[in-house]
């Protein structure tokens, strides 16, 4: 792996809410090097996206970041002031959110959002500003951008407002993208194409992505690394062809084989059981063993992530599944 | 479980149906209009002359990207919309739109189940109602016995009884898309209309939803259109596809031979879209541009601005829908050259 460019370490955040402590993110801890993409994948309420949310200091009362360091670019963003994570905000780090228009202002044309967007932490001329805008554009694939930078975000579809919120993303060359499903919403092909340039685009910046996710299919050709999440923990990680080849988490198996390509056409998927814990109500220990078929009286307790598989590859669980049992399986 | 034989009978045929929505003017638009001296209504051909048929039990996906007219098909077949133009025959006779006793009975075997369980099931009322109150109405139950066939309908869906007197936003995303299938089977349809079922839920949730979808298809023999942009879920669940661009079909046939070899050049470049769990770092070869508006459709073959055969005869009209091996129907010129 190259230099290392986020490290996280044991990461607590915490909701007080009046049933109780929702412990949205607990002890994560998550290494991303500079270039890497690395794939972050959970269920709805898994906290992955209140992991994005800690890293770029978005986390609104009653949640908190209670315990953690996370160091980026050597600095520890939870020691910044406001002002200085502002600073940071948009210019080092970038986030993609799922929703366009959680980015756009409805009411301003693109070309000003992005000049302020730049302008904002360059001191450059607006006719340069409007230049790198222009470029920004051009390079997501949006065709006749001097045209369109004079559009307002209504008057484009869905597909090419997410084109714009990526460009918005890259105006500052930002050395770590957080791209938060940013294709749940859209179709297929045109989840192809964000999906094309989003490759393309960090193989060219060299921008470090993290990619939020709950289909794994989506991340399987984009990501060097996985990360899977399971009720505000990471269970797993490793490579993407460790991960996705050998499972060692239960939870990443059962995920993986609830995914209607994986099983033979028109027969039974092979599903998990039970739904997700209420995060009000977690099982002691490990918080998958209701569902788990291996789960015995050590998984009362605490597991930790332990080293496995490929290198690099750990999973968080006292009974790893093998990987010669998986392959056997699949057959 | 077995897929449905050749010689099934049809039990749901549409006819070169047709669907236009005409924008209402308000009087703004009429003003402009009388201006600017332009008397064209702005209308949308969401459905344009389609064929289909359905045959007893089987499960017939319906893909296509967002606005091609696949959820307007899915609620012409259930009865929901009157087309514009065309005929609907179940078992072979026309549905009658007017006639009341015989089309509402008619109408009790075809069912809908929607995508977003939040929005299509009442929030103020009882789940012991949301399933009971269509059955107890239509006087296939008594309402004295409401409760018990309650329970018996939330049991075959796998839910537990007890919970029948809670409201649906106490229960989770999985457990809602449960009370609307068993709202659906509540009036023992033979035919169900799954529009989008399943692209609102979790992973894990959606593998639940789709095994409950297919044994209570070989328990109660049940036909469905199942409407999906998800291909990988389509693929999956159905005996044959259909395939839809800006309204017209432009690709059917048996499921595994449409993913083996698909024809027509829309078909091609969606199935290259499908997801694959292989750890592969893959290129992404992304079809070119989006779907165009339904309001000014190209001219000829829909498809052609984006294809990459397109040919000047593609401008000019659309192909028809021909039959290129048993069973497989294609909308392309590309097959009459050869």
């Amino acid at each position: 792996m190259s230099e290392t460019l986020l490290a996280i370490d044991g990461l607590c955040t915490h909701f007080s809410t009046r049933e109780g402590v929702v412990r949205a993110v607990q002890d994560l801890s998550l290494r991303v090097g500079s270039g890497e993409v690395v794939g972050l994948v959970g269920e709805s309420g898994s906290g992955k996206s209140m992991t994005a949310y800690s890293i770029m200091g978005l986390v609104d009362p009653p949640g908190r970041v209670i315990a953690g360091r996370i160091s980026f670019e050597g600095r520890d963003l939870c020691a910044l002031s406001a002002e200085e994570m502002r600073q940071l905000r948009g210019n080092r780090i970038a986030m993609v959110f799922q929703d366009p228009m959680m980015t756009l202002n409805p009411v301003m044309r693109i070309d000003a959002q992005m000049i302020e967007a730049i302008r904002a932490h360059d001191k450059i001329s607006r006719g340069s500003a409007r230049e790198r805008a222009r470029d920004a554009l051009a390079r997501v694939g949006i065709a006749s951008p001097d045209e369109r930078l004079r559009a307002y975000p209504h008057e484009f579809s869905g597909g090419m407002r997410q084109r714009v919120a990526i460009a918005i993303a890259l105006l500052n060359r930002p050395s770590l993208i957080i791209a938060d499903e940013p294709t749940t919403a859209l179709d297929v092909t045109v989840q192809g194409q964000i999906l094309f340039e989003m490759q393309k685009l960090s193989r060219e910046t060299g921008a470090a992505l993290i990619w939020i996710t709950h289909d794994l299919s989506v991340i399987a050709g984009l990501a060097d690394r996985i990360c899977v999440m399971y009720a505000g923990r990471i269970v797993e990680e490793g490579t993407t062809a460790d991960v996705l080849e050998a499972p060692r988490h239960p939870y990443t198996r059962g995920l993986f084989d609830s995914l209607p390509g994986n099983a033979p056409p028109r027969q039974r998927l092979r599903q998990l059981s039970g739904m997700t814990p209420s995060p009000l109500e977690l099982p002691s220990g490990c918080a998958f063993r209701l569902r788990c078929k291996s789960a015995d009286h050590a998984c009362e307790q605490d597991p930790p992530m332990r080293q496995g598989g490929g290198p690099g590859q750990r999973a968080r669980c006292f009974h790893p599944l093998l990987a010669v049992s998986t392959s056997d399986e699949l057959q | 479980m077995t897929s449905a034989t050749p010689t099934a009978a049809p039990l749901l045929e549409l006819k070169g149906v047709s669907k236009c929505f005409a924008r209402h003017s308000d009087w703004v638009d009429r003003a402009a209009r009388v201006l600017e001296g332009v008397l064209a209504t702005e209308t949308i051909h969401a459905v344009d002359g389609v064929d289909l048929m359905i045959l007893e039990r089987e499960v017939v996906g319906l893909v296509g990207e967002s606005g091609c007219g696949k959820s307007t098909l899915g609620r012409i077949a259930a009865g929901l919309l009157s087309p514009s133009a065309g005929m609907r025959l179940w078992r072979g006779a026309q549905l009658v739109e007017t006639s009341q006793g015989v089309a509402r009975a008619q109408q009790l075997k075809m069912q809908m189940i929607f995508q977003d369980p939040h929005a299509s099931l009442n929030p103020r009322q009882r789940v012991v109602d949301i399933v009971g109150e269509a059955p107890v109405v239509h006087k296939m139950v008594k309402r004295r016995n409401q409760v018990e066939y309650v329970a018996l309908q939330l049991n075959r869906v796998g839910l537990d009884p007890a919970l029948m007197r809670r409201f649906p936003h106490q229960f989770s995303g999985g457990q809602r898309a449960r009370i609307g299938i068993a709202r659906a089977l509540a009036v023992k349809p033979e035919f169900l209309v799954c529009d989008e079922s399943v692209a609102a839920l979790d992973v894990s949730i959606r593998a639940q939803v789709l095994n409950l979808f297919m044994d209570l298809r070989s328990a109660l023999n049940l036909t469905y259109l199942f409407i999906s942009h998800d291909l990988g879920v389509v693929r999956h669940v159905s005996d044959r596809v259909v395939v839809m661009y800006l309204g017209r079909i432009v690709e059917s046939g048996p499921t595994d031979e449409i993913f083996a070899a698909p024809n027509h050049p829309y078909t091609q470049a969606l199935l290259k879209e499908i997801g694959s769990v292989e750890p592969k770092k893959r290129r992404y070869v992304p079809i070119r541009g989006e779907i165009p508006s339904p309001l000014s459709p190209p001219s000829g073959c829909h498809f052609h601005p984006r294809c990459v055969h397109a040919m000047p005869r593609c401008r000019e009209a659309a192909p028809r829908l021909a039959e290129i091996a048993p069973g497989r129907w294609s909308a392309c010129y590309l097959n009459q050259a050869a």
